[in-house]
């Protein structure tokens, strides 16, 4: 069997893949976009956020951790799955306290990059109001829980791109949370450093590096002036230059 | 790891900053780990509990409310204490928990892990003044704690008696191969819901490239109104371990698991001393039966109230200490299990059924239920009926001949295979017990006329939201967001939109989620709107109505104000 010649269909796009990639790796590798947020080019895949759901025939599945297996038939660029990813997102807006207007994040977010690439208009449905711990203990980054969607990146970024293992989800429904691995809990304790992957991986404005925030003014900032479309192509190249 | 954190929540009656952080000290393992296990599970707590921790269930069945008054409140108000929170000299605290299967018993409560069956109001006020009086609980009246098991209907399975000896003899005289090959004959499927051959799992965990294999037996019936496991594992332990034994014999195990949910603590005793018996009687251990190369032994791990737990990848992450987040599937438990080794879980009942298979052989077994569920399935029958209990029924039996078994009149609905099962109307009461028709795990719910089944929804999204694992974002928020959703209709603020949403947020649910949970825990309600259309509708309201309450929504702004004056209401009219 020669590798090159297997193909999965995307909406009526043919796409190339090699044995042991998902969906998601051949699609970007493709330059075909596939909605996420927590997935990272380079980190294992999670499968939490789930605005990756894809289609094949009547099974849903998310394309960050399906294998492409030769043959597949599937929808991603369609109006009811682009509806989903809209509730979804709407999902994540109202679990959370996301203050876009005075968050230093704004323009630099990829929930927010995400909610005008599906034409989000509105949270929809009801907010949530959470009461999240801050952890501002760090000297240069800061920890709002309130704006985080856990969506693991920065677990996974620090314990195996870092190796060190800051972070970890506790917690179970609603009261999930970011937790830090100190006995304290909090991030001072931790051996995380602002140039960790980990430190700058966060698609929100959970972890900040402090004294940051506006370096770029908003009007000239990452989803000002691409889409998240682009930027997540792009990541996707970056990792492959890498290797 | 688990057993080190119960141990600790008994004698500390809380799980400290410090105590976790010496518990990864012992197990070598990172801080947030065990914090993140800690916080995973409803029965482990970082705030003392009281010296007496009261947990009502809270299922349409064994539930606080299931006797007709609210014998949680009851109880708070006989000891002064707020649901959830721990009085403040220490003595009691009352919350309120998933089903804990006694759901034939009546409503039931666990105090500091002991089931109290048959409450009522007398019982509630009686059980008010032991606690006031601190009165240790050995010195409490004993029959309260005593759990009778009622089998209403013996077939196949419960007609036999615990025979393990004769069981694993069996196994040994025949041989691997021709045990499996009974198991593959005989059509058994997976008694837990789901029905994936069971025989052709025992086989494919052979099969898969591995070190070592495991064998894993789902103890963590967790789904609302079932408690035949608890049954099973009183009276059916030794056939349960022969099963597994078999199981190890079969596939090339020596280590086996049995996951116990928490709210079967009072039952790890008397399963500990069955273990030593099958010990003591070559069974179980080195050189079963005095055959050389086969040595087994079974480990009992207890869960920490945790539904999701049941599912099992998750079960398996729970066994290595880990959050019970269920694993991205494939790679799937029989090739990828226990610390990635090959493995099978099966449910309780379905090792009973491959026990007894081997031993009797298939030809009765697979002659008796349908062509593609063979065999029978046991239920737990609960709700409205003259007679709930234990049934054993031969698959395809009609849903209409239990109904009259176990004395059920005027039926208005059934919720069968729990929350997460199927919702039936009378019209489908001559549909059948099989997988391919009605599947349960065992749980069935009668829902006589009398009930409010708007109520039984807000229970189930209830438990959902409460038991989903917060992993992927539709069951994590969309299970809330149906919860709110329900609330809106059952408070009379709901419109014809509600209705539309609701259906859209379940929609979403069951498709987007990441695991069983997920997919299934929004079935109840699109039954509910598709059959019971009712339920919702005639709850709506003709004029236009506030979705929330005006005057409830400016508390907030009251509190921090320090304001009540008549100028900080808002009229709801």
């Amino acid at each position: 069997m020669t590798a090159g010649n297997d193909t999965i269909r995307i909406d009526n796009q043919e796409i190339p893949f090699t044995a042991g990639q998902t969906i998601m790796d051949a699609a970007l590798a493709a330059g075909v976009y596939i909605p996420h947020l927590c997935h990272h080019p380079g980190l294992p895949p999670s499968g939490n956020c789930r605005l990756c759901m894809v289609e094949i025939g009547n099974r849903s599945v998310a394309a960050c951790i399906a294998a492409a297996t030769a043959g597949q038939q599937i929808r991603n660029d369609t109006p009811e799955l682009n509806a989903a990813r809209k509730a979804i997102t709407q999902m994540l807006f109202v679990e959370g306290n996301h203050i876009c207007p005075s968050c230093e994040k704004t323009g630099n977010c990829k929930l927010q990059a995400m909610a005008y690439h599906l034409g989000m208009l509105d949270d929809h449905f009801p907010q949530f109001y959470p009461h999240r711990e801050l952890d501002a203990s760090h000297p240069d980054i800061l920890l709002d829980r309130s704006r985080c969607i856990l969506c693991d990146l920065c677990v996974r970024a620090s314990r195996d791109v870092d190796k060190k293992n800051v972070f970890a989800i506790a917690g179970r429904g609603t009261q999930a949370h970011l937790i830090v691995n100190t006995p304290t809990g909090k991030l001072v304790d931790s051996p995380m450093a602002k140039t960790d992957l980990a430190a700058n991986i966060c698609p929100v404005g959970a972890i900040l590096i402090k004294e940051k925030g506006y370096e770029v003014p908003i009007g000239q900032r990452i989803y000002d002036r691409q889409t998240i479309r682009d930027i997540g192509l792009y990541e996707q190249a970056e990792e492959k230059n890498k290797e | 790891m688990l057993h080190r954190l119960h141990a600790i929540q008994r004698d500390c009656l809380h799980i400290s900053r410090e105590s976790i952080q010496q518990v990864a000290q012992e197990f070598d393992l990172p801080i947030a780990q065990v914090a993140a296990v800690v916080a995973f599970h409803s029965f482990f707590h970082t705030r003392p509990r009281g010296r007496f921790d009261i947990l009502f269930s809270n299922c349409t069945s064994c539930g606080y409310l299931s006797g007709g008054q609210d014998l949680l409140q009851l109880l708070c108000l006989q000891l002064q204490v707020t649901p959830g929170e721990t009085r403040a000299d220490g003595l009691v605290s009352i919350d309120e928990t998933s089903c804990i299967g006694m759901c034939d018993q009546g409503p039931s409560l666990l105090i500091n892990g002991l089931p109290i069956t048959h409450l009522n109001d007398n019982k509630v006020v009686q059980l008010a003044q032991l606690i006031a009086l601190e009165t240790p609980l050995p010195d409490w009246p004993a029959n309260w704690f005593d759990i009778h098991h009622t089998v209403h209907r013996r077939d196949w399975l419960l007609s036999g008696s615990p025979v393990p000896r004769e069981i694993m003899l069996k196994a040994l005289d025949i041989g691997r191969d021709n045990t499996l090959a009974i198991l593959l004959q005989s059509g058994l499927r997976g008694r837990g819901g789901a029905g994936f051959a069971t025989g052709r799992k025992w086989q494919l965990c052979r099969e898969a490239p591995g070190d070592t294999r495991y064998v894993v037996c789902n103890a963590d019936e967790g789904e609302p109104g079932t408690f035949k496991d608890r049954m099973l594992l009183t009276t059916y332990a030794e056939n349960l371990f022969a099963g597994m034994a078999l199981c190890a014999f079969v596939i090339g195990a020596t280590q086996g698991f049995v996951y116990l949910r928490a709210e079967y603590h009072y039952l790890l005793e008397s399963l500990q001393e069955t273990l030593q018996s099958c010990r003591r009687h070559g069974l179980l251990g080195n050189r079963i039966l005095g055959h050389s190369d086969f040595d087994f032994d079974i480990t009992l791990i207890v869960g920490a109230g945790a539904y999701i737990c049941g599912e099992e990848s998750a079960l398996i992450e729970s066994l290595e200490g880990k959050p019970g987040i269920p694993r991205i599937r494939p790679p799937f438990p029989v090739t990828h299990g226990y610390l990635g080794q090959p493995t099978v879980v099966n449910n309780v009942e379905t090792f009973i059924a491959a026990a007894h298979i081997v031993h009797s052989g298939n030809e009765t077994f697979r002659t008796t239920g349908t062509a593609s569920s063979t065999g029978t399935k046991i239920l737990s029958i609960s709700g409205d009926c003259a007679l709930p209990g234990i049934y054993e029924y031969p698959f395809g039996v009609r849903i209409r001949q239990i109904l009259d078994d176990c004395g059920a009149q005027n039926v208005q609905a059934m919720q069968i295979g729990g929350p997460a099962g199927t919702l039936l109307n009378p019209a489908e009461f001559g549909r059948t017990l099989a997988f391919d028709d009605v599947s349960s795990g065992g749980s069935l719910l009668i829902f006589g006329p009398q009930r409010d089944l708007l109520t039984i929804h807000r229970n189930f999204a209830r438990f959902f939201a409460h038991e989903s694992c917060g992993f992927c974002t539709p069951c994590r928020v969309g299970t809330q967001l149906i919860q709110k959703e329900l609330d809106t209709i059952a408070e009379g603020r709901g419109s014809a939109y509600t209705i539309v949403e609701l259906q859209q947020l379940a929609r979403l649910v069951q498709q987007q989620s990441h695991c069983g949970l997920g997919h299934t825990a929004a079935n109840h309600v699109l039954e509910g709107l598709h059959k019971f259309p009712l339920t919702f509708s005639s709850r709506l309201q003709p004029q236009f109505t506030a979705r929330f309450d005006l005057d409830q929504a400016l508390a907030s702004a009251r509190h921090i104000t320090h304001r009540d004056d008549s100028a900080a209401h808002l009229s709801n009219d």
